[in-house]
């Protein structure tokens, strides 16, 4: 009898790396395809709003890297849990693959965020609870990257990152319910698990931008996983017959 | 028990620590963290003296008034229960409109009105094709009665200001 289903076989980096690699090509397809109808819903077919006429349509891209941003970071704390607590190899891995697309994502919240504020708002920048969260956020993701780069040794780096990414995961609920807990200058949520203040097309043009994103980043981390998996395990013998079959791949 | 459980028992124990010490630390600082203060808060005179705070509420319906010179205005922040005169000199945002939410940013005078140095709108989280919005406003002025103008009675003051 096999242990149940094997699960913990994709633990392993050399059974782990050619999965991911077969699994990159149909995540970036499927981002594709979510992305062009996202757009095409929400640039051409969803209605002009109300009250800020054309400029409300950063929502498509501000939305889901805000979502994103957190999801991100919560997935990435997730694994730095599980690195600490099993000793695995690849959870730090996978904690650091992602880091670089959700502080792109925070920062496109941030950015997308500002160049609606100034028409709308009045201003690029105000120091409430929602922007100043996502802020440190921001710079969460950037001092795991700086952490755990500055560390030679990868186990230690991920050891160290992950007690940050634990550590930092309070701010997660604090940016979600910052709109609820505070007088702050950003609107409260216009959609979550239980209700929606938005006309129909607008919602389903930003969930479908959302499931791009999502897609995006899952392409995104798989690669750059493989590419870390590569660097960490070089002196092994997986990576040493992977590379030799690449470089006899070229010379054909 | 496996050190691993004993581990995980450990990181979900310090991840509650650490909870707590941010819901306390929050929770002090509560309100400092509140970007402006209502009129019914400066009536009571939670209001800094000789410095810079924000208030914030609805613009009143019918109380925007411009000078001639196009750029100075006065209007009234209202939460409903309090009013404020807010007077202000400078460029407004697009989604300042009366009935809805706006934040500014200034002193108290001694004729206890407001000097504002910046005002800011302050957006909700409806996002609809205008005929929606119309026809929100319509079937709520129904409701509401004839006295009611259109565009007062969809500005049920919620939680978005």
């Amino acid at each position: 009898m096999t242990d149940r289903l094997n699960l913990y076989r994709f633990a392993s980096p050399a059974t782990f790396y050619p999965l991911a690699g077969a699994m990159i090509p149909y995540f970036v397809a499927v981002s594709v395809v979510f992305g062009i109808a996202g757009l095409w819903l929400g640039m051409l077919v969803a209605p002009t709003d109300f009250q800020q006429g054309e400029g409300y349509r950063i929502i498509f891209i501000h939305v889901p890297a805000s979502w994103m941003s957190m999801f991100i970071y919560l997935i990435m704390a997730f694994w730095a849990a599980i690195g600490l607590a099993f000793n695995t190899r690849l959870s730090g891995m996978m904690a650091q693959a992602l880091a670089p697309t959700g502080a792109l994502m925070a920062f496109l919240s941030l950015w997308t965020g500002a160049l609606w504020g100034k028409p709308m708002w009045g201003t690029w920048w105000v120091w409430d609870a929602r922007l100043t969260s996502e802020l440190i956020l921001l710079f969460l993701y950037i001092g795991y990257m700086a952490l755990t780069a500055a560390i030679d040794d990868a186990r230690r780096a991920d050891k160290a990152g992950g007690l940050l990414l634990l550590v930092g995961v309070v701010n997660i609920p604090i940016i979600y319910f910052s709109v609820q807990w505070w007088n702050t200058l950003h609107q409260g949520s216009s959609v979550n698990l239980a209700k929606s203040s938005m006309a129909t097309t607008m919602l389903w043009g930003m969930l479908l931008m959302a499931m791009c994103f999502w897609m995006y980043s899952i392409a995104m981390a798989l690669m750059r996983v493989r590419t870390i998996m590569l660097e960490r395990e070089r002196h092994t013998d997986w990576v040493k017959a992977e590379l030799a079959h690449i470089v006899a791949g070229d010379e054909k | 028990m496996k050190s691993r459980h004993k581990k995980l028992a450990l990181i979900a124990g310090a991840l509650a620590i650490i909870g707590i010490i941010a819901a306390l630390v929050l929770n002090a600082l509560n309100s400092n963290i509140a970007l402006y203060i209502t009129p019914t808060e400066v009536a009571a005179g939670k209001a800094p003296k000789d410095k810079l705070f924000r208030i914030g509420g609805l613009v009143k319906e019918g109380s925007i008034k411009r000078q001639a010179d196009g750029v100075t205005i006065a209007f009234i922040i209202t939460d409903t229960e309090k009013d404020i005169l807010v007077n202000y000199k400078g460029i407004l945002p697009d989604l300042f409109k009366e009935g809805k939410g706006a934040v500014a940013q200034g002193k108290m005078t001694a004729d206890d009105t407001f000097a504002a140095t910046e005002v800011l709108a302050k957006h909700d989280e409806n996002y609809m094709p205008p005929e929606a919005a119309k026809a929100v406003d319509d079937a709520q002025s129904r409701a509401a009665g004839k006295h009611v103008s259109p565009s007062s009675a969809a500005e049920k003051p919620k939680a978005s200001y």
